[in-house]
């Protein structure tokens, strides 16, 4: 019976929403605010649990045999501060945590970014230009082609963006070189996006008809 | 007092994580463990101020009797029932033997995710080909070079992706290869990679840079400084 009541509930929102592609309507409206409560909800329930219970609470006071972690207690103190953006006199203090969560993300990205995306490209981008075949040793142009486009498209992308030299002669049209790779790659990235979404959309309508409706098995 | 006591707090936590990925040992290997823990709790906070806002001003609405009152009912009420269905969940789990999450298939809480929060977000994202289809329909004029290459670059991707543009070849017995599909696959392994790459570590250099102005103090517009 529940599910029943589910599918229907599910299948009404999914109208409700759709309903926007006509104009901006009082049943659309209602849909949008529902996901609003619900999603806040939704993720307030989840930091609640798998957060402050699970990291804070067991570890402060541990249902194992483990030591507790005396030091949690000054992320919480932290978190409470947070909560004071609500109060309009002492919402300042608020920005004691945010600078802790700013400074070590800041901390954090320097380094994550540093190795994963700037050393480990530059690495995977020094490869081999020239494929061989390791049965025969003849040379596989396909592969050899595609990693000279791979390493003229990520110098001349970085050439584009090195804007303390003005793009002008080699380096300009080696510039120029690097927007058309980049013109490319956000090509490729939107019909990348076009189709997921649209996946998206066959599997709505999808529930619609065949959970919904039943009419497609 | 109020600018200074953050900027010596980003300074610190900055410096701390950044040192510890060099000198992975006592105390900064320990420290960053320690703020690691602390930012998990601290985020988990800053949902509950988010949630507590919207419920603030939600309820602001319908004192003043905005026009649009009705609908910070709805998210009231919304918000209100999901946190009594999670809490209720969630707690009645902890107490079982051995405990049972409140993310389980056939709790209320999990109910909710299934048939309300799920096709909710899914609708909305998929409203996105709609809009993307319209916009791409405005914009997509092919002006110059620049702009025929992420034209051609889009239709063959979005065409590669679905069978519908190799099936006339394959049909009419014109070919037996997929030619649309392996064309957009091609453009996926090299010339796009070269152009990600290319972005991927511009991002880093710039994160890097934003990073250390941060950790310096340079930038200060976290704190409420230019």
């Amino acid at each position: 019976m529940s599910e029943l009541i589910g599918v229907w509930l599910a299948a009404l929102l999914t109208l409700g929403i759709f309903s926007f592609l006509y104009k901006d309507n009082p049943i659309y409206k209602i849909c949008e605010s529902i996901f609003v409560g619900v999603s806040a909800g939704y993720w307030a329930i989840v930091f609640f649990f798998d957060n402050i219970i699970k990291k804070f609470w067991y570890g402060v006071f541990p249902t194992d045999n483990s030591e507790p972690n005396y030091l949690l207690w000054f992320g919480a103190f932290l978190g409470f501060l947070m909560l004071l953006r609500l109060s309009s006199k002492i919402g300042w203090i608020a920005r004691w945590p945010l600078a802790f969560i700013v400074g070590a993300t800041a901390g954090l990205y320097m380094m994550i970014y540093f190795v994963s995306n700037a050393m480990l490209q530059i690495s995977s981008t020094m490869r081999n230009v020239v494929a061989v075949n390791p049965e025969t040793s003849a040379i596989v142009w396909g592969e050899t082609i595609g990693s000279v486009i791979i390493a003229v498209g990520v110098l001349s992308g970085l050439v584009y963006f090195f804007f303390s030299k003005e793009h002008k002669g080699v380096f300009g049209q080696t510039a120029k070189v690097g927007i058309w790779f980049l013109m490319i790659t956000f090509g490729a990235h939107f019909g990348y996006t076009v189709m997921s979404r649209m996946s998206l959309l066959i599997g709505r309508v999808d529930f619609l008809f065949t959970d919904w409706l039943h009419l497609l098995k | 007092m109020r600018r200074e006591i953050p900027l010596l707090i980003t300074s610190i936590a900055g410096l701390v994580f950044a040192i510890s990925y060099f000198i992975p040992h006592w105390p900064f290997g320990e420290s960053e463990s320690i703020f690691g823990d602390w930012i998990t709790i601290v985020q988990s906070f800053a949902i509950w101020l988010g949630a507590l806002n919207l419920l603030k001003v939600s309820f602001e609405k319908i004192y003043r009797k905005r026009k649009d009152s009705l609908y910070a009912g709805v998210i009231i009420f919304c918000l209100v029932a999901t946190l009594i269905i999670g809490f209720y969940d969630g707690f009645s789990g902890l107490m079982q033997e051995p405990e049972v999450s409140f993310r389980a298939p056939g709790t209320h809480f999990d109910w909710v995710f299934v048939y309300i929060y799920t096709p909710l977000s899914s609708t909305m994202f998929a409203m996105l080909a709609f809009f993307v289809a319209s916009a791409s329909y405005r914009a997509f004029r092919a002006r110059n070079f620049e702009a025929t290459l992420l034209l051609i670059a889009a239709f063959f991707v979005m065409g590669g992706r679905v069978p519908l543009f190799d099936l006339p070849l394959l049909k009419l017995g014109i070919s037996d290869v997929p030619y649309f599909s392996l064309f957009a696959d091609w453009i996926m392994s090299y010339p796009l990679t070269g152009g990600m790459t290319a972005i991927m570590i511009g991002i880093a250099l710039g994160i890097m840079s934003s990073s250390l102005r941060i950790i310096l103090g340079i930038e200060r517009s976290h704190v409420g400084g230019a």
